[in-house]
């Protein structure tokens, strides 16, 4: 009997060292550089800029001021960046309602339905003569700051996280206990000038 | 030696054929996930730490402002600078960059477009400052602040 007539292989022993080749290429030039960071939104240009700083109220204005030798000072007093993120949480709540602390406003917001909420606002004072690394620390604090209270609040409410709750939850959480930061308009605060 | 060759007739052959589909997988995943550095750093950034840092969902949509030390001290001095795509650029160049970033966008989603500051975490504020107000005139006002993952500042 005939053997049957063999198929021809082809060698694929080489296609994977080509593939290798290019893994080691594509290895090489990966960089897994995923941003990561602060979001904020900048206030557009207003020209009248008087107006609207006049109708705030003293009460109602959490002064966070970093100066040139990176010394923090808030409400007046120094601080270690430490405490400010307790402190920026009694100031967005005002549990107790206490005069010199933010007044509230009643407001109908849907899952919680008329509440009182607080008008505060958080500014943020820097000199030119500041560290991008000590802002970005008190930017950070602050933020903490908004995130805890809102996620105690996600806790309380819907027993979840707020990062779990659907978009709607999520928003009618941001208007409960809304976290406005304001970047002042630059200053120069004083204690060593301008850039080093 | 013919003990030997009685033993030895067969030889165990592996397959190879398999390896190459693991290694085409690991090609294809890490061709789908490299993204080539558009512009190469002239300064050095180290951002600063910070807690609350979250991912940015949509890459297409950043552009980049690094500011930082030159790494050529000789040339550029040791004035932080700002680099914009590839090359040092002053505060007044911001609105330029920025328009042309927004050129290259689609129209819908000019409007989402972030702009990440990438800075040293030594600069002065002055320089960002005056880089935040150029980026309010350009109405870019959504921005990053580009920190890594850090507390140590806490302890």
């Amino acid at each position: 009997m005939r053997k049957a007539p063999e198929i021809p292989e082809i060698n694929t022993g080489s296609s994977a060292d080509m593939a290798f080749l290019l893994l080691i290429f594509f290895l090489v030039t990966t960089t897994f550089d995923t941003d990561k960071g602060i979001i904020r939104m900048l206030p557009p240009i207003v020209e009248k800029q008087e107006k609207a700083e006049s109708k705030v109220k003293e009460r109602n204005v959490f002064v966070v001021l970093v100066n040139a030798k990176d010394q923090l000072l808030v409400e007046g007093e120094l601080m270690d960046i430490r405490q400010l993120r307790e402190k920026t949480k009694e100031f967005l709540l005002n549990p107790l309602d206490l005069p010199n602390l933010p007044e509230k406003e009643e407001k109908d917001i849907p899952y919680f339905g008329k509440v009182r909420v607080s008008k505060g606002v958080i500014s943020l004072q820097n000199d030119r003569g500041t560290s991008y690394g000590k802002y970005l620390e008190v930017q950070n604090e602050l933020t903490a700051a908004g995130n805890e209270i809102k996620d105690q609040i996600a806790m309380q409410k819907f027993n979840k996280h707020f990062d779990d709750l659907p978009e709607d939850q999520q928003d009618a959480i941001k208007q409960y206990v809304p976290v406005m930061i304001s970047e002042a308009e630059p200053k120069n605060i004083g204690a060593g000038k301008g850039r080093k | 030696m013919a003990v030997f060759r009685k033993k030895g007739g067969r030889k165990a052959k592996l397959t190879l054929s398999s390896m190459s589909d693991i290694v085409f997988m690991f090609l294809f995943f890490f061709m789908v996930t490299t993204t080539f550095r558009s512009a190469s750093l002239k300064v050095r950034v180290h951002v600063p730490g910070a807690t609350e840092v979250k991912k940015i969902e949509n890459k297409s949509l950043v552009s980049y402002i690094y500011i930082g030390f030159p790494f050529n001290v000789k040339m550029y001095g040791t004035e932080p600078r700002i680099q914009l795509n590839d090359t040092f650029k002053e505060v007044d160049d911001i609105r330029d960059f920025i328009a042309s970033e927004r050129a290259q966008k689609s129209e819908a989603d000019q409007t989402k477009m972030t702009v990440s500051l990438k800075i040293d975490k030594d600069v002065k504020m002055g320089i960002v400052t005056d880089v935040k107000q150029a980026l309010r005139r350009a109405s870019a006002l959504k921005i990053n602040y580009s920190g890594r993952k850090d507390d140590s500042y806490l302890k």
